[in-house]
């Protein structure tokens, strides 16, 4: 009797209270642990599966080996997607870090009305980006758009934009300098938390602003910097709607990005097994892109401590 | 010697002083200059919103005229009645309505139950579950597209509201992550003593969380349901894929549709006219729930697009 009583005693098991509280953490969690594993994860992991397969939704899937994977290393228009959409993330996405930190410079001056401009600068972001890209369609029409207008008076002729296969993608990117608002708040919120006795210190010291600019504001900002890019990469990557709406990919397939691409083959050319093996590929790239940031971050994102 | 010294001293004051009230006049005109150049630059970037309202309101005739009309001779009011007759908007609003209240309730459950559950409890694999919620954050959507697709498809949930609606009760889709992740964060930030008082009295967990908890997290509360408002109002990709029959269209559909129908390729107005009316709700929340915008971004740097 008391031989079996003493190691159960020294064993602890966890006390009543402890399991209910664990049993409250399952039960509360368990919106997302369910979801995580039936929207996430087993996907995920039937996508590979998926990949090995050629199956168009109708009869029964067929195991075909790695031909999905010759395919899409071979496939010039999967390069070519791919390659449309590292070119309009290089070039955006620094232009969109350029524009919105130089504008959360000005509006942290003492202007009046910041408010208002701050609002005015996020509104393209709250509209519907289908209401907003039909719009832009006829923005960037050659003929009745705006733009070739507004270009006019500056004496610059008419342009082609988006039936030119050579400019459809510097179309897309200007048009994506029309969504820095978020990175414009968080830039906003940033500058404001920047002790001013840094500043004045710096300025004591002779510095003029932009001395002060590069020297002091830059390096405190570089997280944010850093953070923004990180953020505007996986989004660039992921440009779909413009794409869809706009130009379906054309002219020439000059703005079929990754997205747009394996939305064709999974639901247009219904290849299931291919667009999977595409949406693997794409995962790994992007995840590569963003890997090679945190990478080069050591060498110039600044952390306090 | 002293009186020398004073003397210079006043003078150097006198200089310093000139030269203060100097840099004030200086900087006095370039704030002047920043904000004409902001005024401008303002309006040259609303330019597309402002057309789309301007054109909405034209005649066919107007929406094509060189050089641009800014306000129509006479509004047509009309314009949104047709784009009415021409495609069922009304049902279209019913269903995004629809779409958008049963998945914000989702985001609200979901979030608030495993913010919860992250932020107060203990439990074997809370640290794993975690990561793993941090991590799909920077999840490309597109990796699960097809696989989820072939799961609603077996459950026989195509071409209803089911997929665009169901998996925000679980959490662990776009952007869902985000606002657990906000919710905790905010959770984490009550202090204790707070619910302790509860359950010495004896409440039961999930007592607290609602009477206790859920009063003090208003401003989360919104920041949350105002981005998965803004989120499922203008989604397209999901709708695109999961809904065919055009009684279940939202309202995005139903602007992609109406610019992609080639009997009303020349009739920009309409389009114009459908792209406002879909912007309009998004405006007036935005008006309403500005500080909401900021502070979720803000708070986790993500948000909006």
């Amino acid at each position: 009797m008391v031989t079996t009583e003493v190691p159960q005693k020294k064993r602890r098991l966890p006390s009543r209270m402890v399991l209910r509280e664990w049993a409250e953490g399952y039960l509360f969690a368990s919106p997302f642990i369910i979801g995580f594993t039936v929207f996430i994860a087993f996907p995920m992991v039937y996508a590979i599966w998926l990949s090995f397969q050629r199956w168009n939704l109708l009869g029964d899937p067929q195991f075909i080996g790695f031909a999905n994977y010759a395919k899409m290393l071979t496939s010039e228009r999967v390069n070519l997607s791919l390659y449309n959409s590292g070119y309009y993330t290089v070039f955006a996405v620094p232009l969109q870090i350029i524009l919105a930190f130089l504008l959360a410079l000005a509006l942290t001056q003492k202007i009046k009305f910041r408010d208002l401009y701050r609002s005015g600068f996020y509104l393209p972001l709250i509209i519907p980006l289908v209401a907003w890209s039909v719009v832009w369609q006829r923005v960037l029409h050659p003929e009745f758009g705006i733009l070739n207008d507004m270009l006019g008076w500056i004496g610059i002729p008419p342009q082609p934009w988006l039936f030119d296969p050579a400019l459809a993608k510097p179309a897309f990117i200007f048009m994506s300098l029309w969504m820095i608002g978020r990175m414009m708040v968080i830039f906003i919120a940033g500058l404001t938390n920047i002790p001013p006795t840094l500043l004045e210190a710096a300025s004591l010291d002779g510095a003029g602003y932009f001395r002060r600019l590069w020297s002091v504001i830059i390096p405190l900002m570089s997280p944010l910097i850093f953070f923004n890019a990180i953020m505007g990469i996986i989004n660039s990557f992921q440009t779909f709607i413009p794409a869809k709406i706009m130009t379906d990919g054309g002219p020439e397939n000059s703005t079929l990005f990754a997205v747009l691409n394996i939305y064709n083959e999974g639901f247009k050319f219904f290849n299931m097994g291919f667009a999977a093996a595409l949406a693997w590929e794409f995962f790994i790239i992007v995840m590569l892109f963003t890997g090679v940031q945190f990478f080069l971050s050591k060498k110039w994102v600044y952390y306090e401590d | 010697m002293a009186t020398a010294n004073t003397v210079s001293n006043i003078q150097i004051a006198e200089i310093a002083a000139r030269r203060k009230s100097r840099r004030k006049i200086i900087e006095r005109v370039w704030l002047v200059i920043l904000q004409i150049l902001l005024t401008l630059f303002l309006i040259t970037f609303l330019v597309p919103a402002l057309w789309m309202v301007s054109s909405s309101l034209k005649a066919s005739t107007e929406v094509f005229a060189h050089p641009i009309v800014w306000i129509p001779e006479s509004p047509q009011w009309n314009n949104y009645v047709r784009v009415f007759e021409i495609l069922p908007f009304g049902t279209f609003a019913w269903n995004t309505l629809l779409v958008v209240v049963f998945a914000v309730l989702g985001t609200l459950f979901s979030s608030v139950l495993v913010g919860y559950s992250f932020a107060r409890l203990r439990w074997p694999g809370r640290d794993i579950f975690f990561g793993l919620l941090i991590a799909t954050l920077m999840l490309p959507e597109v990796i699960t597209l097809v696989p989820r697709f072939i799961i609603f498809r077996e459950l026989g949930w195509i071409d209803t509201l089911l997929p665009l609606t169901v998996p925000y009760w679980f959490g662990a889709t776009p952007w869902t992550p985000l606002y657990i992740f906000l919710m905790r964060q905010f959770f984490k930030g009550i202090p204790l003593e707070l619910e302790e008082a509860a359950f010495i009295d004896g409440a039961s967990r999930f007592r607290t969380l609602v009477q206790i908890m859920l009063p003090l997290s208003k401003p989360v509360l919104a920041t949350v349901a105002v981005f998965a408002t803004l989120q499922h109002y203008t989604d397209f990709m999901n709708p695109l894929i999961y809904i065919s029959s055009i009684d279940n269209w939202t309202l995005a559909l139903g602007i992609a549709g109406l610019n992609a129908n080639e009997s009303y390729k020349a009739s920009w107005e309409l389009v114009f006219a459908a792209g406002t009316f879909m912007t309009l709700p998004m405006i007036v929340l935005f008006i309403f729930a500005q500080r909401y915008f900021v502070q979720g971004i803000t708070m986790s740097g993500f948000g909006g697009r």
